[in-house]
């Protein structure tokens, strides 16, 4: 197999799961359109914006030479860097393509990429951040200009000036906790409605019970107002808010950018012309041209060419198939030598690869029935506050006799006390800081939940193929006489075969010259064959060079009668011996399900000390073995990258996947592995571990402030000042120990 | 205290001016790209004429 390296990133790559934004003609029928037209609607949809990934910009200068070199270009109206999201923006004419642009780049020393502008748009206006970070401003002005009038009121003001300065701090406090509230106000509403009590009915009710006895206190002038209180767990909670709604949005937006650089396209056959289109515009009955190294953008069968398939993603086997005409093939495999013309029978939604849908869906419901630690902390505490609040309430009506503005008043202390200031903050402040940690080793956390549930994990499995392996084969021994090796070399020179192209790697790198072979030719789905030394030579399948199969991956060499067989075998990816030891020294339990022969999975398995091991598992398999891991009640890390781990990622407890992995199987896992170096899966292993430990510590911090401060409020003894200082400490204390995360 | 009157309206007009300041750079869309701002200062691709 030999994808993942380096052609994951070929565009025309299938679609797999991201939305798809034109809908599919609803009758194949009516796609009778006069070609012509259907030509100028498929080029049409590419005018306009072209978004570039450059993964390499870190530097004015870098910023400078891109804007410049795209400026010059004819037709390019602007250009614009976003260094933060390493992409540019290119306002340009229609004409102007992104593979020329990308030229262009290249020119000056920039690597670039093509992004799909249609899955980017939605990060683009991020108004949901910008809405809270504007609550989250307004509330730290009214916050400030409060807290000093508050400090006037604390240090002994009297009289007329405490009750001028209540009435200044209500005039501040109550427009604003109407306008920073709202978030809480509106899913405690949501969360009321639904029957359950959420963290945010306590908040909104302290938010609404602090304000209004604050104003009815300072209407009696009287001598407690808990405006800043009120302002202060506003400010404190949408912090909060705010660091996780970032982490997700960053999370977000490079998974979105993952699946947006695999521009889903392919070359449709309109009246004998090659038209670039759109994989949504494609119909079942279309002839696509699938050229050497893409990606088969939809499920057809091969009616022109001959070529051999790379079916890893899809199946796991290393081996690749022959195609010729009438073979079937699926969207996602990778078509290797000869350039195959296939008949479509389904495309987009209705692809093989779209079927992983519904796998998909059944995994994100039984993520979603994982109760987070945040959830289960609320479910302890909101009923809790609202009972102390309430007998607080009870017994104070009923030791004054009925002095309603006290009980009020003493209530509403006791819940801005107990306000989860610093629970609001436990959880958010730990996750965004160790997923920053993680995303410098180049892992991207996509759900929120998956730090905690990884901490929780026992057993580790893998896939081998493009998971532990890279899918690049190389040369397993050079046992052949060194003219053979020559000619080989010189035959495998002239094929980009991923075979071929190991086995040139292999004889440079044993110092061996490749021998003058003349008039090369390529069998495409055969392989090489060329004239040496008067002679007919052949490099490729074992039945073309009439030779015997051997049961590992192997290609054949044809020399004067005689046959040599060269095997192969596949390249480890790096770091992957290093996380399996580190796995292992953890304490985990490692497996090895691969869906390849037994043969290299037994090598790859003594060569990185995996004692568990099993061969030519099926997908269907892979997730039962989970299920059954999970039904003894062991909590399953899946680490896998093809369309046959798809179902077992969903299945188990928290899963990993490369980001060379098919866009089904990222999509179903809950951390891409960004790099290439497997190692950072030991590391998020134990920052996963480390995190659920200080979210635990947090509660325990959060809820020590409230040991000592509840009985005083309960008491009647809680000042606002009290109050203030209880929350801003725990809060800031909360954050730094998040911080402390290694 | 007299002196109140004058300095409260001078001080929340002064946090006033701060808060809008903050309003206006964040609908100007001046938080969407902190590094590349950061390092756009030190360019001098501009300095000699403002960018058309």
């Amino acid at each position: 197999m030999t994808v993942v390296g380096d052609f994951g990133r070929v565009p025309g790559l299938a679609p797999g799961l991201a939305p798809v934004s034109a809908p599919v003609s609803a009758c194949p029928a009516c796609a009778v359109v006069p070609a012509a037209e259907r030509i100028a609607a498929m080029r049409a949809e590419r005018d306009g914006r072209i978004m570039l990934s450059l993964p390499l910009a870190h530097c004015a200068a870098c910023i400078s030479t891109v804007e410049g070199a795209l400026q010059r270009v004819d037709g390019v109206r602007s250009a614009r860097v976003n260094l933060t999201l390493k992409r540019v923006s290119v306002e340009a004419a229609p004409d102007v393509t992104a593979a020329a642009l990308i030229a262009v780049l290249a020119a000056e020393g920039q690597e670039a990429h093509e992004l799909d502008p249609g899955l980017l748009s939605a990060t683009e206006t991020d108004r949901q951040g910008r809405d809270l970070l504007m609550r989250l401003g307004v509330a730290f002005f009214s916050m400030m200009n409060v807290m000093l009038l508050s400090v006037a009121v604390w240090s002994g003001a009297e009289a007329a000036t405490r009750d001028l300065f209540h009435w200044i701090s209500a005039a501040i406090a109550l427009p604003t906790v109407i306008f920073a509230g709202q978030p809480f106000f509106k899913s405690a509403w949501a969360s009321l409605r639904a029957g359950r009590l959420g963290m945010d009915v306590p908040i909104s009710l302290a938010l609404i019970l602090a304000t209004s006895i604050s104003i009815f206190e300072t209407w009696m002038a009287g001598h407690q107002a808990y405006f800043d209180a009120a302002v202060m767990l506003c400010f404190f909670l949408l912090a909060g808010r705010y660091l996780d709604h970032r982490t997700r949005a960053i999370a977000r937006s490079a998974a979105e950018e993952l699946a947006a650089l695999e521009v889903p396209r392919a070359l449709v056959l309109v009246d004998g012309a090659e038209v670039e289109t759109a994989i949504s515009a494609v119909v079942p009955g279309d002839l696509v041209l699938v050229r050497p190294g893409a990606r088969m953008p939809v499920d057809g069968v091969v009616i022109r060419g001959a070529s051999e398939v790379d079916r890893s993603l899809l199946t796991g086997e290393t081996l690749p198939v022959r195609a010729g005409t009438g073979t079937v093939v699926s969207a996602g495999e990778v078509n290797l030598t000869g350039p195959l013309t296939l008949r479509v029978t389904a495309a987009g939604k209705d692809s093989s690869l779209h079927r992983m849908a519904d796998l998909v869906a059944v995994a994100e419901g039984a993520k979603t029935r994982y109760t987070s630690l945040a959830d289960r902390a609320a479910k302890l505490y909101s009923p809790l506050v609202h009972i102390l609040s309430f007998s607080a309430f009870g017994y104070w009506m009923w030791a004054t006799g009925g002095d309603l503005r006290h009980a009020i008043n003493i209530s509403a202390a006791v819940l801005i006390i107990t306000c989860p200031c610093a629970l609001g903050l436990a959880v958010p402040a730990v996750i965004t800081s160790a997923s920053g940690k993680l995303f410098r080793k180049g892992l991207l956390i996509k759900h929120g939940t998956a730090l905690e549930r990884l901490a929780e994990v026992d057993t580790v499995i893998f896939d081998k193929t493009g998971t532990l392996t890279l899918g690049v084969p190389e040369l397993a021994a050079l046992d052949q006489p060194d003219a053979a090796i020559a000619v080989a070399a010189a035959l495998a020179a002239g094929s980009s075969h991923p075979l071929a192209r190991a086995l040139a790697d292999g004889a440079t790198a044993a110092g061996i010259v490749p021998a003058a072979v003349s008039d090369i030719r390529e069998a495409p789905g055969h392989g090489v064959e060329g004239l040496w030394q008067g002679g007919r030579v052949r490099l490729g399948r074992a039945d073309w060079c009439g030779a015997e199969s051997m049961a590992a991956t192997a290609t054949y060499l044809a020399l004067d009668g005689a046959t040599h067989a060269f095997a192969f075998s596949d390249r480890p990816r790096p770091g992957a011996a290093e996380a399996v030891g580190a796995l292992k020294a953890a304490g985990m339990r490692i497996e090895l399900l691969s869906g390849d022969s037994e043969a290299p999975v037994r090598d790859l398995a003594a060569r990185l000390g995996i004692s568990d091991w099993r061969a030519g598992v099926l997908p269907a398999e892979k997730a039962a073995r989970v299920t059954a891991l999970t039904a003894e009640g062991r909590k399953v890390l899946m680490v896998g990258d093809g369309l046959n781990d798809t179902a077992a990622l969903a299945a188990a407890h928290v899963s990993i996947s490369p980001a060379t992995a098919l866009d089904a199987a990222r999509v179903a896992s809950d951390i891409v592995l960004l790099g290439q170096d497997m190692s950072p899966i030991a590391d998020a292993v134990r920052i996963g571990r480390q995190s659920a430990r200080r979210m635990v510590e947090n509660f325990v911090i959060s809820g020590g402030y409230n040991v000592v401060a509840v009985p005083l409020a309960l008491a009647g003894a809680a000042t606002p000042l009290a109050a203030a200082l209880a929350m801003s400490l725990s809060s800031i204390t909360v954050s730094l120990n998040a911080m402390r995360l290694k | 205290m007299e002196i109140l009157t004058i300095l409260i309206p001078v001080s929340l007009f002064l946090g006033g001016i701060g808060l809008l300041a903050f309003l206006w750079a964040m609908k100007s869309k001046q938080f969407d790209d902190p590094d590349g701002d950061a390092e756009r200062i030190l360019t001098k691709d501009w300095d000699d004429r403002p960018k058309p």
